[in-house]
């Protein structure tokens, strides 16, 4: 019971923080399920971030739901999801009832300008975080650089790069 | 009801074509709603959607809820986010259930190694891509100190946020002060004379 609680409080709060969606919010994540509870290592915690990439769905969500059921079988993936939709969910119905004094304010337009530095400082974290935990040879540098400089100077469908990365990875990073 | 069975089929069937992050579901969700349907007006989806950018949280399943209760209520929005949010909660939970014992096979774990060199990248082009988007230096240069203190001095992510938050918002309201408005703080009083422009994009020259 206990644990479902604390599920519930980690992802209710990791909902409220993802702004900018996607890879700004794995620090989050991150924090709350690897360094504070220990709920996964962090090589996990990279595969999760794997498997979001090759299914449907936020990261937030496949993450809560990948824990929750890691952590407290089935009753944890519902709590976990369903919390970190929820938090977001009661704010986006507020906002909108507000709707146009909401978008024209000029403090909320300060708290999105504050936001920006933020985002980019937790998406390099990230990359460097996980870099940290992806990165155990010359190989697998070689890999994530070549792999890197595929989605910045070429049009390669990015699920196409975690395919060949993992055809790599089966061949070449075995034992 | 049977307009939000409707709803509920239709995003149930869009929650299985969210790969690659919220906004590839904009268009997708535009042409459900707006094209197929006629249930809103193509005006009225892109104020929908501006405004749930400024929420957080997953952007798929905020549009969902505000898309689907604009056109249904309250229980169109919750069935709306639900049907977006069950594919990949049952994609992720077949795959969680299995994951301990395939995981442990050799040739999974080697898989895997590769794969995460992919998950760096993947992460690192999102940075560039901002980055590039956000030339300001001024920006940059509090990104770096954002950055530090997480690295170095081992601030917490949640406090950060937090504290760029409050940043962006006290120096609005000096700014609003010095430009001598009306002293309200009232947030209904916008900055610029435009209110309902959803358009609004911060003053220039805000880093």
């Amino acid at each position: 019971m206990m644990i479902l609680l604390q599920l519930f409080v980690s992802f209710l709060k990791i909902g409220l923080f993802s702004f900018g969606g996607g890879y700004a919010m794995l620090p989050l994540i991150q924090d709350e399920i690897v360094r504070l509870h220990g709920w996964v290592t962090q090589a996990n915690f990279v595969d999760i971030i794997a498997i979001a990439q090759i299914t449907p769905g936020p990261i937030a969500v496949n993450s809560a739901t990948f824990v929750g059921y890691h952590v407290a079988g089935v009753p944890g993936a519902v709590i976990a999801t369903f919390a970190v939709v929820s938090g977001p969910l009661v704010l986006a119905a507020i906002v909108v009832r507000l709707a146009d004094r909401f978008s024209s304010s000029y403090l909320v337009q300060g708290a999105l300008t504050g936001l920006r530095p933020a985002l980019l400082a937790l998406i390099a974290y990230s990359a460097i975080s996980i870099a940290r935990t992806s990165f155990t040879g010359v190989v697998t540098v070689l890999v994530g650089v070549g792999a890197f400089a595929l989605l910045i100077f070429t049009r390669v469908h990015p699920l196409i790069i975690l395919g060949a990365t993992a055809l790599i990875g089966g061949l070449f990073l075995g034992g | 009801m049977n307009r939000r069975l409707s709803l509920f089929l239709r995003f149930l069937r869009l929650g299985f074509f969210t790969i690659g992050g919220g906004y590839a579901m904009v268009p997708l969700i535009e042409r459900e709603v707006v094209d197929d349907s006629h249930w809103l007006t193509r005006e009225d989806y892109y104020k929908t959607i501006l405004l749930t950018q400024s929420v957080p949280g997953p952007i798929a399943v905020n549009t969902a809820f505000v898309v689907g209760r604009q056109i249904a209520g309250l229980s169109g929005g919750l069935v709306s986010a639900s049907g977006v949010v069950l594919p990949s909660f049952a994609i992720i939970l077949v795959i969680a259930i299995n994951f301990a014992s395939f995981h442990n096979v050799p040739v999974v774990e080697a898989v895997f190694r590769g794969i995460r060199t992919a998950v760096v990248a993947l992460i690192a082009a999102a940075g560039v891509r901002l980055a590039r988007e956000r030339i300001e230096l001024f920006t940059f240069v509090l990104a770096a100190a954002g950055l530090a203190a997480i690295l170095f001095l081992n601030v917490s992510p949640f406090l950060l946020v937090l504290a760029f938050i409050a940043a962006g918002i006290s120096r609005a309201y000096i700014r609003q002060r010095r430009s001598g408005g009306t002293s309200s703080r009232d947030t209904g009083n916008p900055a610029d004379g435009n209110p309902a422009d959803g358009q609004s994009e911060p003053e220039d020259g805000a880093p």
